[in-house]
This record gives structure tokens, C-alpha cells and sequence, in this order.
């Protein structure tokens, strides 16, 4: 709410605002800080000195090159099954009634609502059962439960503001299915599955908890990370990983912000 | 004459709910035909079994001769006019009135030449560049028009294509619909709940009731001629006489409607005539309309301007041409 009067804030209050912020972001700095220390055995305060070596160092370790890889394709193929399949259970669930719409609708959202701690054992013990063994595959298994939750909220509050009218105006004219979908859904609810798709890739990308389960020996680029943290070895190497990792992950998110700062919000973002 | 569209029989239920129930009906070519009657009484549905969104569980279509089951929507030569306009907001005018040519591989230069000529017809030249957004009501309307006439269908259809529009826009679009329609000799369709405007527009009209037709006429014939009380109900200002009152006029059982401008009233009793106390008088230009009790029974009467009116609460005697009654069906 708006006041007609443009008071200032009190003091006390300004102070307590600037508080918060930097107790929330602060830390995220010190990360950043410590990347370039020359200290590597303890997090020393304050840095004896400042050097640029880690980078150089972080650049020629392969084991960091392979978690980065697998990071960045399981992130990928997850993102690219929730949208195929996210955008589909979207369609079904608001254009056509069918008995248990419902159920399916609450039954796809509900991985996001789970702990992650039962997703992973409940996969888990799935893939033993199965004698599925663990790959690329199980790990992309694992986020899509809840990466097509994401592109799914983001695409259902899209169609629902989509006329469905419009889609048998398309038919009416000529159109057939595949250029409805082309010419008119596509445009329509683009912008919801751009921000759905690179907020599931995030999330996808910093998940730690299912990976656990489903990695087996794989290392992800978080999961590396915990285990690098153990080791009293060349620490500003996690570091400046972990300064990579926030660019990757906040960037994506401000775009899907902007994209659809216009109306709807991004769901999930909670997770 | 060729029929543009037949059904035979044709039914279209939603469980057991009977949206279009055993309709027989024969548009002609050329026609302006107009569908009325209360919402869920099955006209839509009837309208969007003629576009293809629906398909009949029994009976027959045929559009121009050719079987209409099973082909699909964008596989027959028919164009709608969607109630909401349903215009693409992603698209500016220009590409939504070429859209229908767009999807059938017209190059663009072509395509947009020949959507500023269907905006020219519906007399909206120059508004190509806009948005949906940036358009009135009115001007959306035209717009969808233009988007169902680039494909040159052979049948129109019009889902209440004024119910959004301003009472003087809808008198306007009225008179255009009816002139483009004769210029083009495209057959229309036009589903409306208003008797008013498919009384002033259409060559036939049928109305609709529970999912079937009740009645299908010229409008004079829908106007003087009602076959049952629900069309007189519905059509409009018709008096409704209970079959009582008809047995003691024509000894003749039935109900019977009656014209208000075929009521005559005088202040004086005469043989016959029939008293009734005034109860409001409605001044309407040309005329005045006037409410009368007579037993409980209310009934309408008009008078030409220049008349004069009788007074509220006043006692008059009315007596009318018995040929000008009018026996109907019961329930129909």
C-alpha cells in the first residue's frame, strides 16, 4: 500500500532491512572472497593474501570437468523430458475433461509436495527391485518427478488463460492439428514454458538430495562439492566452482523472472 | 433450390442430457437463417455440429450435398464467427484476418493483399498494423468477420456474433451483416436469443426448445402464426389466451394467441366486448403499449400516436376480430 505522504522510514527500521539483507547474502560474498585466498587448508579470516591461481588450478582438474558434465546433462535432459511431458499433462488437464482429471492434476504436483528424502529412497529402492543399474539415466529419472511439476504449473496457468476458443478458430480456418499448435498455441504459452524450463534446470542443476539416491558413484557438481569440502585439499577449488555455480543458477532464474514479470508467477520457485 | 445444410434426425447427447434432439432441418443456399431460442435450448450445439467441434451420436448432416460426419473441422468449407471473436492476441489484424491463408501455404504478399481487401469489406481499411488488444468491441467483431470471409466459405456461422455489442452498434452491424450477406450470397447461419434481431434479419428462422425445433418460418409466419405457446412466449409481445377463455369465445379448446395491435378498447360497453382495468401505459413513440388486467388474466394492447390513451386504473371494454385469433399447439 501507498501513503499519499512521502515519509522516510525510520532509522531503526532502515538499520533492521539492511540487517537482513546482508544476513542473507553476505555469506554468498565470503564464498566469493575465499576463491581468492592463498590459504588453502582452513577458511582463514581474514585472507592472508589474494591470488588468482585457483582459477588456473580449478581449470586443469578433471574431476571437476566431469561433474560439470554430467551436471549439465542431466540438467538438460531433464529440462527437455518436463517440457515435453509437462506441456502435455498441461494440455490434457485444462483443455478436455476426463474422469480423474483431478487425481492426475494433483498426482503430478505431488513429487514437489514430498520431501526429496522420499523421492530418492522410494526411487531407489525402485531401481534395486527393477536391478536397474545406475547411470546418467536413473539421476535424469530423479529430477524429472519434479522438474515436470515446474514446466506443468508454469503451462497450466498459461493455458488457462488461453481462450480456448482460440484453438477452434485455428481448426475453423484451415488449420490442422500440428499447425494449431505451431502457429497458435506455441505463441501463446511460449513464455511460460521459456521461465518453466530454466527455472526446472536450475532447480535440476543444484539438486542434492534425490541425486544422493539415484548417482550411485556419479558424481554431480554438487555432490561433488560436499565431498571436496571433507578434504583439507586445495579448498578455494570449491570455491570458485561454487562461484560458477551460482552465475548458472542465478541467471536463468532473472531471466524467468523478467519473462514473466507480466501477469503470472513462476510456480514452484519455492522449492 | 440446392440445400446448403440438411440434418436428418440428428441428436447429439452428453450422457443423458439431450443437448440436440431429433432435429430435421434444411437450410437453402443463399439463406440468412437464423437459430433462436433460450440459452440451452440447443442452437449452439447446432452450430458447432455444422463447424465440425461436435459430432452428432445419431442422424445425418449434410453440407452441400457431401456427408459431414467424421471430416474434421479444418476439412470443411465453413467459417465461424465465435461469439468472443477469438482473435489471436499474438497476431496483429492484418495476420489474423490471412490466417486462414497463411495455414493453407498462400505467400505472404498475396495473403496480405487479400486480407486488406476483406478489412476494406468490412469497412475497417488501415487498421492492419493494430493489436486485438488496441481494437473496440465493434471493431474485433469486424475483424472476425474478415477472418471468416478470406476463405470464401460456403456457409457462415455466427454465434451471437452482437451480444457484445452497444444497442446502437448492434442496430448498425444489423443492417451490415444483412447487406453483405446479399452482396456475397454467402449462405448464414446465426445463432441468437434475441427475437428482435432475428425477426429484422433472417429470410427463416427456426426456433429452438429443449433440443428441438419447434417451429421453423419466415418471420412473419414465427410472428403472426405461433404454433405453440412457448414460441408466442418467446417470440414476443403476443397475448396468450388460456383455452378457457378460447372455449367461451370459438368453442374451441385451445390455446390461442392474439396480436396486440388487434385489440380494440373503447370506454364504452358494448355486446361482446370484454372490461379490463388499465395498469400501466408505456409510451414508445410511434406508439403506446398498455397494460390491462382482465380477470387476472394480463394482456397487451398498443395504440397509434395521436390516439387517445386511456387512464391508469380505468375500466375499458375490449373486443377484437374473432378471425384474428390465432389457436395453437398446447405444450410444444
Amino acid at each position: 500500500m501507498r501513503s499519499d505522504r512521502q515519509t522516510s522510514a525510520p532509522l531503526g527500521l532502515k538499520l533492521a532491512a539492511a540487517g537482513g539483507l546482508l544476513f542473507l547474502h553476505l555469506p554468498i560474498l565470503l564464498i566469493f572472497v575465499y576463491a581468492f585466498t592463498t590459504e588453502d587448508k582452513s577458511y582463514q579470516w581474514p585472507p592472508p593474501g589474494f591470488t588468482l591461481k585457483w582459477l588456473g588450478v580449478t581449470w586443469s582438474r578433471p574431476d571437476v570437468w566431469q561433474a560439470l558434465g554430467l551436471s549439465v546433462r542431466v540438467a538438460t535432459i531433464s529440462t527437455a523430458v518436463a517440457l515435453v511431458l509437462g506441456t502435455l499433462c498441461a494440455a490434457a488437464v485444462s483443455r478436455s475433461r476426463f474422469f480423474g482429471r483431478e487425481a492426475v492434476s494433483l498426482l503430478v504436483i505431488l513429487p514437489i509436495a514430498l520431501p526429496g528424502i522420499i523421492t530418492g529412497i522410494s526411487l531407489r529402492s525402485a531401481f534395486s527391485i527393477a536391478e536397474i543399474p545406475f547411470s546418467t539415466w536413473t539421476i535424469v529419472l530423479g529430477h524429472a518427478t519434479f522438474c515436470v511439476v515446474i514446466v506443468y504449473n508454469n503451462a497450466v496457468a498459461r493455458f488457462r488463460r488461453t481462450s480456448g476458443s482460440l484453438i477452434e478458430a485455428s481448426m475453423d480456418l484451415g488449420a490442422d492439428g500440428f499447425q494449431t499448435f505451431r502457429y497458435v498455441i506455441l505463441p501463446n504459452i511460449g513464455t511460460a514454458l521459456l521461465a518453466g524450463g530454466m527455472l526446472a534446470f536450475a532447480l535440476s542443476f543444484d539438486e542434492v538430495i534425490v541425486t544422493t539416491f539415484t548417482a550411485g558413484q556419479q558424481q554431480t557438481l554438487p555432490i561433488w562439492m560436499l565431498e571436496e569440502l571433507v578434504r583439507p585439499r586445495q579448498r578455494p577449488v570449491t570455491n570458485v566452482v561454487a562461484m560458477v555455480v551460482v552465475l548458472v543458477t542465478l541467471l536463468p532464474i532473472l531471466a524467468a523472472f523478467y519473462l514473466t514479470r507480466d501477469g503470472d508467477q513462476v510456480a514452484g520457485a519455492g522449492k | 433450390m440446392t440445400s446448403a445444410v440438411t440434418f436428418q434426425r440428428v441428436s447429439r447427447h452428453y450422457g443423458s442430457v439431450r443437448a440436440v434432439d431429433e432435429v430435421d432441418l434444411d437450410i437453402a443456399e443463399g439463406e440468412f437463417f437464423a437459430m433462436l431460442g433460450p440459452s440451452g435450448s440447443g442452437k449452439t450445439t447446432s452450430l458447432r455440429l455444422i463447424a465440425g467441434f461436435e459430432q452428432p451420436t445419431k442422424g445425418h448432416i449434410e453440407i452441400f450435398g457431401q456427408t459431414a460426419e467424421g471430416i474434421p473441422p479444418y476439412r470443411r468449407n465453413v467459417n465461424t464467427v465465435f461469439q468472443d471473436y477469438a482473435l489471436f492476441p499474438h497476431l496483429n489484424v492484418i495476420d489474423n484476418v490471412a490466417y486462414g491463408l497463411m495455414v493453407r501455404g498462400v505467400p505472404r504478399a498475396e495473403r496480405t493483399k487479400a486480407a486488406e481487401e476483406a478489412l476494406a469489406l468490412v469497412q475497417l481499411p488501415g487498421y492492419g498494423a493494430r493489436r486485438p488488444g488496441q481494437l473496440s468491441g465493434g471493431q474485433r467483431q469486424r475483424v472476425a468477420l474478415a477472418r471468416a470471409l478470406i476463405n470464401q466459405p460456403k456457409v457462415l456461422l455466427l454465434d451471437e456474433p452482437l451480444g457484445a455489442l452497444d444497442l446502437k452498434l448492434r442496430e448498425q452491424m444489423q443492417e451490415e451483416l444483412k447487406t453483405l450477406q446479399k452482396s456475397l450470397g454467402i449462405t448464414f447461419v446465426f445463432v441468437t436469443h434475441d427475437q428482435g434481431e432475428a425477426l429484422s434479419m433472417a429470410d427463416r428462422i427456426a426456433v429452438f426448445n429443449h433440443g428441438r425445433i419447434v417451429q421453423t418460418g419466415t418471420p412473419e409466419e414465427i410472428y403472426t402464426k405461433p404454433v405453440s405457446r412457448f414460441v408466442a412466449d418467446f417470440v414476443g409481445s403476443s397475448n396468450v389466451l388460456p383455452p378457457e377463455l378460447v372455449e367461451r369465445l370459438t368453442g374451441n379448446s385451445r390455446w390461442a394467441s392474439l396480436r396486440p395491435e388487434m385489440l380494440k378498447m373503447s370506454l364504452k360497453a358494448s355486446n361482446g366486448a370484454m372490461p379490463a382495468r388499465v395498469v400501466s401505459t408505456n409510451y414508445l413513440g410511434s406508439t403506446t403499449r398498455i397494460a390491462l388486467d382482465m380477470e387476472g388474466l394480463r394482456l397487451h394492447a398498443t395504440v397509434a400516436a395521436g390516439t387517445a390513451v386511456p387512464a391508469m386504473d380505468e375500466t375499458v371494454y375490449l373486443s377484437f376480430d374473432r378471425d384474428r385469433l390465432h389457436l395453437m399447439d398446447d405444450e410444444r
